[in-house]
């Protein structure tokens, strides 16, 4: 089955200028330079290929701490029951569930307490608010889960499945760049490890102001830069002599996982993306480094 | 076996993937269509990783083929140096002939008498249900010629079980396996060889340890090299006399 991957050459001098008019100014895929179309073509291609082994891959560059990563950005959000979600480039559906997870305990812990203090009603009393409460479990929370790419979204809708999650979770495929929602909708922002592949950062941001309702919250995890030098070295080491080795002899594909590395070298630094954060217009931008800045959460709010 | 080539498109020499021309990480350049320059370290890393993998996985074929590239560094040269200096060799090293779907004439070899090269390597690939246009193009070669030569090894494979008379069952393929590591000394068929009857069941490896693998030792030695024979003249050539004037002795 030919999947007629054309990556596109890179022409010489006077040929690529006249393709940059028309296709675009230059940005990098990785260390190399393409056009922005070249670049979203690429990327795509990318997760294309990756989206049935992206799991497996992310517990074995990371040795499972991805899973850390995530737990603590859905503990810094304390959603409560009735948060409206909205996980961008959300994919596999790492987020998703894990809120989900969250405002079900908080739902439970808060039906608790009501039981606490009724503890004068009839058993039956009791049953009948069982069954009120069952189909509310998640307290009417909701989360969207917005992914450009059908492979990404293919394979989270399964998990979900497979893992029993049905309730108040939704799959939309849409560009970060150019949201399918009205203004003002969302609690809550969250682009997971995605904002990276974006190829208009600043459009993402300026989306992600929009749906916000005032008073929602902006949250973006992210792999960023780690100023301790030695530590750095051992980074770029691991990252780049190991992260593509692996990405062959787990998921059969070297070039993806190269690019994973080098699209992390040149993504914009922790200040310089909260300045960005800044500019579409969000307040309060604060970020905080995880594991010594190999990743970082920024969060920001619309007043 | 063969590869089940879901994440990577076939790539030939005239370069119909990859051609970009991108600096490798290490500083090395891209020697070929498909090439990827690595260091020592990932290399060796390459090397391990692939070998867990091929074990653990055998239908991970795409992981043998990595594993005999970055393993073999000091029979590659050997193998090219065997066919410099082999008159049919050196042709082959210059004419660079491939076998593909596309540049062999199906319908002509299947009409040729049986018994002839020709009609037995296609009643194979029929029989068999494979194609030679599964063979992984290589990678991690950084010499170009070099990776001519783990091509033609490669796709010469088919042609060595029409020649042994070996079918593509775990069995078969040890037995070739037992023959390519004596012919090549490639360090990956020596793995195959030694670690692929771990899966065979207590009755087929008795058979193997008997006979097929002491014939295959023997033809192994006894052959000149496989490699230096441009199997593309030779379609009408009756198989056995191919055989008798490579110096395999006949299946048992």
């Amino acid at each position: 089955l030919c999947r007629g991957r054309a990556l596109l050459s890179r022409p010489g001098g006077a040929l690529r200028a006249l393709r940059g008019l028309a296709a675009g100014p230059e940005m990098h895929f990785g260390f190399q330079t393409v056009t922005e179309a070249e670049r979203r073509e690429k990327i795509y291609q990318v997760f294309e290929s990756v989206a049935k082994k992206y799991d497996v891959m992310n517990d074995s560059m990371t040795l499972g701490i991805h899973r850390v990563w995530k737990d603590i950005l859905i503990h810094k959000m304390n959603p409560s029951p009735g948060t409206l979600l909205l996980d961008v480039a959300g994919g596999t559906g790492d987020i998703a569930f894990r809120f989900i997870n969250y405002v079900h305990s908080v739902r439970e812990r808060q039906l608790q307490r009501k039981l606490k203090h009724h503890q004068n009603l009839s058993w039956q009393e009791i049953f009948e608010s069982y069954q009120k409460d069952k189909f509310n479990s998640l307290g009417d929370s909701q989360v969207v889960v917005c992914d450009i790419n059908r492979e990404m979204l293919k394979v989270g809708k399964q998990k979900a499945q497979h893992l029993g999650y049905s309730e108040g979770l939704s799959w939309v495929l849409g560009n970060a760049e150019e949201l399918p929602f009205d203004d003002d909708m969302f609690d809550v922002y969250t682009i997971a490890f995605g904002i990276r592949n974006v190829t208009r950062i600043d459009l993402a941001l300026q989306e992600a102001y929009r749906v916000l309702k005032p008073g929602g919250r902006f949250l973006c995890l992210e792999f960023s830069h780690v100023s301790n030098p030695l530590l750095s070295r051992l980074y770029d080491l691991y990252s780049f002599q190991v992260i593509p080795v692996l990405g062959e002899v787990i998921a059969g594909d070297w070039k993806s996982y190269q690019y994973l590395v080098e699209s992390i070298r040149q993504f914009p630094p922790q200040e310089e993306l909260k300045a960005m954060i800044e500019d579409a217009g969000f307040f309060k931008v604060e970020y905080e480094n995880l594991n010594f800045g190999i990743v970082a959460i920024h969060s920001g709010f619309k007043l | 076996g063969r590869a089940r080539l879901s994440h990577s498109e076939p790539r030939g020499w005239d370069g119909r993937g990859g051609e970009e021309e991108e600096e490798g990480e290490e500083g090395g350049h891209q020697l070929y269509p498909g090439h990827i320059p690595t260091s020592p370290l990932q290399k060796a890393l390459l090397a391990a990783g692939s070998a867990v993998m091929a074990l653990y996985d055998p239908y991970r074929h795409d992981m043998v083929a990595v594993l005999g590239e970055t393993t073999g560094c000091l029979a590659l040269p050997n193998l090219r140096d065997k066919m410099k200096n082999h008159p049919e060799g050196y042709r082959i090293l210059q004419e660079r002939p491939r076998i593909r779907l596309s540049t062999l004439d199906m319908a002509r070899l299947r009409e040729l008498p049986d018994g002839s090269l020709g009609r037995e390597y296609v009643r194979f690939l029929e029989n068999n249900k494979v194609s030679p246009d599964t063979r992984m193009p290589p990678k991690f070669v950084d010499d170009e010629e070099l990776a001519y030569v783990i091509q033609r090894y490669r796709e010469v494979h088919d042609l060595m079980h029409t020649l042994l008379g070996m079918p593509t069952n775990m069995l078969g393929e040890v037995v070739v396996k037992w023959f390519e590591a004596v012919q090549t000394g490639l360090p990956m068929c020596v793995l195959g060889a030694a670690f692929g009857p771990v899966r065979l069941s207590a009755r087929k490896l008795q058979v193997l340890a008997t006979e097929l693998v002491p014939w295959a030792i023997r033809s192994g030695l006894n052959s000149s090299c496989i490699l230096n024979v441009y199997y593309e003249q030779r379609w009408e050539q009756p198989v056995e006399s191919l055989r008798e004037e490579i110096g395999i002795f006949p299946p048992p």
